[in-house]
C-alpha cells in the first residue's frame, strides 16, 4: 500500500492554471527530489503539502487520509531563505517546537523541562554540526549555516514529511555536497518522506530515490496559462539512470526558447 | 577625484561637522542678540545668556511665592506625567490592537479600514470635545495624547507584522504553534523592536499635543509656562523652557534607542 497519494490534483490562480492531473502515488518514507523549469509551479505543488495553499481539484492523501488545509508539525519545512527565527538563538530555535508542544499557554518551560529541552536541541545541532554555535543569532550564521539550522529545527519535531523549497540554493557548491550527506543521513534516522525542489539536476539524480520532473505537457502559444504542469517523468532512483533519460529530463526542463 | 557619495568624514571630522550646526546657531543668536541690545538696551526679543541663566535660576531654584514650589520641576514632573501615560498607554493600545489586526484576518477585516479613518481625525479639533467630556483636569490631555498617537502605533505595527516574512508564519505552524503561541512567541517578540522605533516617531506628536492641550487649560506644565510668561514677551523664560523640552525630547528618543540595541541584539538598528 502507498501511504502518500495524490489524486487528479490541480492548482489555478484565477484564470492561470498551474498544475493539472497531478497523479502520484509513494510509500512513506521516500525521499523524492523535483525538478523543472521556472514558474511551472514546484514551489505550488509544495505549498499545497504544507497546507499554504489548497488544491482547486482533486485530492492529497497521507495514509489515507485528506491532509490538513493548514500547516502542522507533521510537517516540516526548510525553505531558501526566511526558515529560522530572527529572535531566537540558535539553540532557542530549535528548542521553540518542543517547547510549544510541552507548554500550550506560556510557550516556554522552566527548570527541568527546559534543561531536558535544552539538552535534546543541543544534540541536535550537534548532529548537524553546529555544536559551536548554540548561542548564536541568525544574522550572526553563515547561509550554510542557517540552512542547517533550519534543518535541525524541522526535524527535531520528528515530521512524516519534510518539505524542501530550494534549501542548498543559494549554497556554494563545495557545502552543498555537505549539506547532500546530512540531509541523506537524517533521512535514513528519520523515517520520513522527503520533498525537495532543486534547481541542479545533478543533485536531484544523486540525491532521491525518485525524480518527479514537472512540465507542461500541452502548450497554446497563444494563451500561455490556459494549460498547467504536471509530472512528466516520475523516474525510480534505485541506482543511476541511464544517459539517455537524464538528457530526456534536461530537456524538459530548459527553460522555454533556450536553445538546447 | 573620487565621488561625493564615496567620501567619508573621519572621525573627529565628523564631530566637529556635527558640532558646527549648532555653534553657528549659537553665534547668530550671540550677535543678533548683542546688536539689538545696542540699538535698543530696554529689548526683549533676544535676552542675554547671563539674563536667562538669571531666569534659570530663579525658576530651578527658587520656591515660587504663590505655591512655594520649584516651578521648573513641578512644571516638568507635571509635563512628563501627561506624556508618560499618554505614551505608555498609547504603546500599550498600539500593540495589542496592532498584533490583533496584523494577526487575525476576521480582525483585519472588521478594524482594519475603522482604524484609518480614526488615525484621520484631527486630534487637536476634538480637543474641545475631550475638554466638554472629560473636563478640564488631567484625563483630557492624557486622552488627547492617546488620540493623536495610538491609531498611527496601531497601523505602523499591523503594518510590520504583515511585514514579517509569511515563511516565518508557516514555520512556527510547522512547529506546532497555535494562533497564541504564534502570537507570543513568534510577532510579539520581532515586535518589540519595531515597537520602540515607532514610539521614538511619535514622540515628536505627542510633544505638540501635550504642549497644546497644557497652553489652553492647565495650571502647571512646560507648555502652560510657555504661554502664561508669553504675556510679559518674557523670552528669557521661553528659550530655556524650549531648549529644555528639546534636550528632554532628544534623551528620551536617544535613550529608547541604546535600550532597543541593547535589548534586541538580534534585530537590525533602526536609525
Ligand atoms: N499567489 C499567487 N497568485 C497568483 N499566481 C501565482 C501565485 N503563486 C504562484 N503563482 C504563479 O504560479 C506559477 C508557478 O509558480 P511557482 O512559484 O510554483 O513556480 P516554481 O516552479 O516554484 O518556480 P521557481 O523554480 O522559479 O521557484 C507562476 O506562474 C506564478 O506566477
Ligand atoms: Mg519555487
Amino acid at each position: 500500500m502507498k501511504s502518500f497519494e495524490v489524486r487528479n490534483l490541480w492548482k489555478e490562480y484565477g484564470d492561470q492554471v498551474v498544475l493539472e492531473r497531478v497523479h502520484l502515488a509513494l510509500a512513506g518514507n521516500e525521499f523524492v527530489t523535483i525538478v523543472g523549469a521556472s514558474g511551472c509551479g514546484k514551489t505550488t505543488f509544495l505549498k499545497m503539502l504544507m497546507g499554504d495553499e489548497v488544491p482547486t481539484r482533486g485530492e492529497l492523501l497521507l495514509d489515507g487520509e485528506p491532509l490538513p488545509t493548514e500547516p502542522g508539525p507533521d510537517r516540516g519545512v526548510v525553505f531558501q531563505r526566511y526558515s529560522v527565527f530572527p529572535h531566537l538563538t540558535a539553540l532557542e530555535n530549535v528548542m521553540l517546537g518542543l517547547e510549544l508542544r510541552q507548554a500550550p499557554l506560556a510557550g516556554r518551560l522552566f527548570g527541568a523541562a527546559r534543561t531536558a529541552v535544552r539538552e535534546q536541541a543541543a544534540q541536535g545541532l550537534a548532529a548537524v554540526g553546529l555544536q559551536a554555535a548554540l548561542d548564536k543569532y541568525p544574522a550572526q550564521l553563515s547561509g550554510g549555516m542557517q540552512q542547517r539550522l533550519a534543518i535541525a529545527q524541522a526535524v527535531i519535531m520528528r515530521p512524516r514529511i519534510l518539505l524542501l523549497d530550494e534549501p542548498f540554493g543559494a549554497l556554494d557548491p563545495g557545502i552543498r555536497s555537505d549539506m547532500h550527506g546530512l540531509i541523506l543521513d537524517l533521512w535514513r534516522q528519520g523515517d520520513m518522506g522527503v520533498f525537495m525542489i532543486t534547481h541542479d539536476l545533478h543533485e536531484g539524480f544523486e540525491l532521491g530515490t525518485r525524480l518527479l520532473v514537472f512540465d507542461k505537457v500541452r502548450d497554446d502559444p497563444q494563451a500561455p496559462e490556459a494549460y498547467g504542469a504536471t509530472i512528466t517523468f516520475d523516474i525510480p532512483l534505485q541506482r543511476r539512470p541511464p544517459p539517455d533519460v537524464m538528457e530526456a529530463v534536461r530537456r524538459a526542463t530548459a527553460p522555454a526558447g533556450a536553445p538546447s | 577625484m573620487r565621488r561625493l557619495i564615496n567620501r567619508k568624514p573621519g572621525r573627529a571630522a565628523a564631530l566637529g561637522l556635527g558640532l558646527l550646526p549648532f555653534v553657528l546657531v549659537v553665534i547668530a543668536y550671540l550677535f543678533g542678540s548683542h546688536t539689538r541690545l545696542q540699538d535698543n538696551p530696554a529689548d526683549k526679543l533676544l535676552p542675554p545668556p547671563a539674563v536667562m541663566v538669571d531666569a534659570i535660576e530663579r525658576l530651578a531654584l527658587e520656591p515660587s511665592k504663590r505655591s512655594g514650589q520649584r516651578l521648573l520641576w513641578a512644571d516638568t514632573a507635571a509635563s512628563l506625567q501627561r506624556l508618560g501615560l499618554g505614551v505608555g498607554l498609547s504603546a500599550v493600545l498600539g500593540l495589542v490592537f496592532g498584533v490583533a489586526i496584523g494577526v487575525v484576518p476576521h480582525i483585519r477585516a472588521t478594524l482594519g479600514h475603522f482604524l484609518v479613518v480614526l488615525s484621520m481625525i484631527p486630534p487637536l479639533a476634538v480637543l474641545p470635545i475631550l475638554f466638554i467630556v472629560f473636563g478640564l483636569g488631567e484625563l483630557s490631555k492624557v486622552v488627547l495624547i492617546v488620540i493623536g498617537v495610538a491609531p498611527f502605533i496601531m497601523r505602523d505595527l499591523a503594518a510590520r507584522v504583515a511585514e514579517l516574512p509569511r515563511e516565518l508564519m508557516i514555520k512556527g505552524q510547522t512547529l506546532g504553534a497555535s494562533t497564541w503561541q504564534i502570537i507570543t512567541r513568534v510577532v510579539l517578540p520581532q515586535l518589540w523592536p519595531r515597537l520602540i522605533h515607532s514610539v521614538r516617531l511619535m514622540l515628536g506628536p505627542a510633544w505638540l499635543f501635550l504642549i497644546a492641550a497644557e497652553a489652553i487649560a492647565a495650571t502647571d506644565g512646560l507648555g502652560y509656562r510657555i504661554f502664561l510668561v508669553r504675556r510679559y514677551l518674557a523670552m528669557d523664560v521661553i528659550l530655556p523652557y524650549v531648549a529644555w523640552i528639546t534636550l528632554l525630547a532628544f534623551l528620551f528618543d536617544w535613550l529608547l534607542q541604546k535600550w532597543a540595541r541593547r535589548a534586541f541584539p538580534w534585530a537590525e538598528p533602526a536609525p
